[in-house]
């Protein structure tokens, strides 16, 4: 469970997250919509404790991930997180980008590093390329190598920070069926996305930001359908 | 004028001496070429630790190898520091002298190539759990040495000439060293020293070419 209690953010004299305070539970697919600036990327990098927060708190699984105490390395190994940016290392081939954590982070042996690699990457659809190297891949491909390189971690939590925005609208598709897999699948995810047929389609809730404020949260059909927020009815009027 | 008798075979029958001494010039160079990576990549380090003792240390040494002559610096770990006392042959004090050079001259180099690497490489290895040191040593430096590698590659050219410095402290083992000493044994100046700068060019040479022919087979990505 992820518990996010009264947490407050800024950059500078920049607020970013005024007062969010949510709870994902084990299974659930939550998505974060809004306009650019409302904080949602944000409290992803904050949830696995890339970025510190000015107040309040976060708890994984019962660990607080700002506390000092908290080994973060370690806490990472629970919650994948994959960017807008993919980040493929690119010296590595396809298979050693998704190995390489695997046998320095968490000690696996090399065979057994390959193996969940080429089963992960088999998952999503890149059994085929596991000796190319990353420049030689699509975008979209590309976004599910990073996919795959997170899940071999064996996270409980996914955190997915608009992984469709940098890609070329016809690689979209493959990138959010990945998604679509893993969502029926049970992972707990919490994804910022700009796709609201996505949302709609996988989520079990929708949070809507506003700067800085999580203005509503519900159920996808609720939230598009019946929004009870003003500036949530101007956003989805102005996205459609 | 112009009376000089050339006398190539006289000069060319020292051409074993030489070669030895071209041997001893290489093995300067790649030690002073291996000392000097290793360096750079500890003040590299030192750079990116935020750490501002070590920061400083690191923008010493970059500062000082690549703002005076070579040849001071070699100068100076032979005889400046036998001042206090602390005495090193020769070839120690030249192959430091060059090691000086090349740590500082790397380190710079090293830090071109970080900016050519964007910050999300950092952040993606570190979110998947990695230590800052398991970040650089597995993401940033493998990229951060292929991008200087031609730079290490004229790096390494300039070791191998530099070695001739070690006139200044008396090294006569090296290519220069064994010249100079042919030289002034038989005084046949211009062949002895244009067979030592061809000798000189034939390892510059082989060299880049073998430094173009090993990127081609490590870098294939």
């Amino acid at each position: 469970m992820i518990e996010i209690e009264n947490v407050h953010k800024s950059f500078g004299n920049l607020k970013v997250l005024k007062g969010i305070d949510l709870t994902v539970a084990k299974g659930e697919v939550l998505t974060v919509i809004g306009g650019s600036g409302s904080g949602k990327s944000t409290l992803l990098t904050c949830i696995n404790g890339l970025e510190p927060i000015d107040s309040g708190r976060i708890l994984v699984d019962g660990i607080e991930v700002h506390a000092k105490s908290t080994d973060l390395n370690k806490l990472r190994q629970k919650i994948g997180i994959v960017f807008q940016q993919w980040n493929a290392f690119p010296h590595l081939t396809v298979l050693e980008n998704v190995m390489l954590a695997q046998v320095k982070v968490l000690k696996r042996s090399k065979a057994q590093a390959e193996a969940e690699a080429a089963k992960q990457l088999n998952h999503v659809g890149l059994g085929d390329k596991l000796k190319v190297y990353p420049s030689r891949l699509s975008g979209g491909q590309q976004q599910r190598m990073a996919i795959a390189r997170a899940l071999a971690m064996s996270p409980d939590y996914m955190l997915f920070d608009e992984v469709t925005s940098a890609l070329d609208p016809q690689l979209v598709g493959e990138v959010l069926d990945t998604l679509r897999m893993l969502a029926s699948e049970g992972m707990t995810m919490i994804c910022v996305t700009h796709e609201m047929k996505f949302a709609r389609e996988v989520s079990d809730r929708v949070a809507f930001f506003h700067q800085g404020i999580m203005a509503e949260i519900a159920a996808p059909e609720q939230l598009f359908d019946a929004p009870k927020d003003p500036e949530l009815q101007k956003f989805l009027a102005a996205t459609h | 004028m112009f009376n000089y008798n050339f006398r190539w075979n006289q000069a060319l029958s020292s051409l074993p001496q030489m070669l030895e001494g071209a041997l001893v010039t290489m093995e300067i160079a790649i030690l002073s070429m291996a000392i000097g990576i290793g360096v750079a990549i500890l003040l590299t380090l030192f750079r990116l630790s935020g750490n501002r003792i070590l920061s400083a240390i690191a923008t010493t040494w970059v500062e000082i190898a690549r703002n005076t002559p070579a040849l001071f610096q070699i100068y100076m770990v032979h005889f400046g520091l036998g001042g206090f006392g602390v005495h090193l042959s020769p070839y120690l004090s030249l192959l430091i002298g060059i090691a000086f050079n090349n740590a500082g001259y790397l380190t710079e180099n090293f830090r071109g190539a970080l900016k050519a690497i964007p910050d999300t490489q950092t952040r993606a290895a570190r979110s998947l759990g990695m230590t800052p040191i398991q970040a650089f040593q597995n993401v940033i430096m493998p990229q951060m040495l292929r991008i200087s590698f031609l730079p290490m590659t004229n790096q390494m050219v300039w070791a191998i000439l530099m070695t001739s410095l070690g006139a200044v402290v008396a090294m006569n083992t090296d290519l220069y060293g064994v010249t100079s000493d042919l030289n002034a044994r038989s005084f046949r100046t211009f062949e002895l020293f244009a067979i030592a700068a061809v000798i000189f060019y034939v390892i510059t040479k082989v060299i880049t070419i073998s430094a173009r022919l090993l990127a081609a087979r490590l870098f294939r990505y």
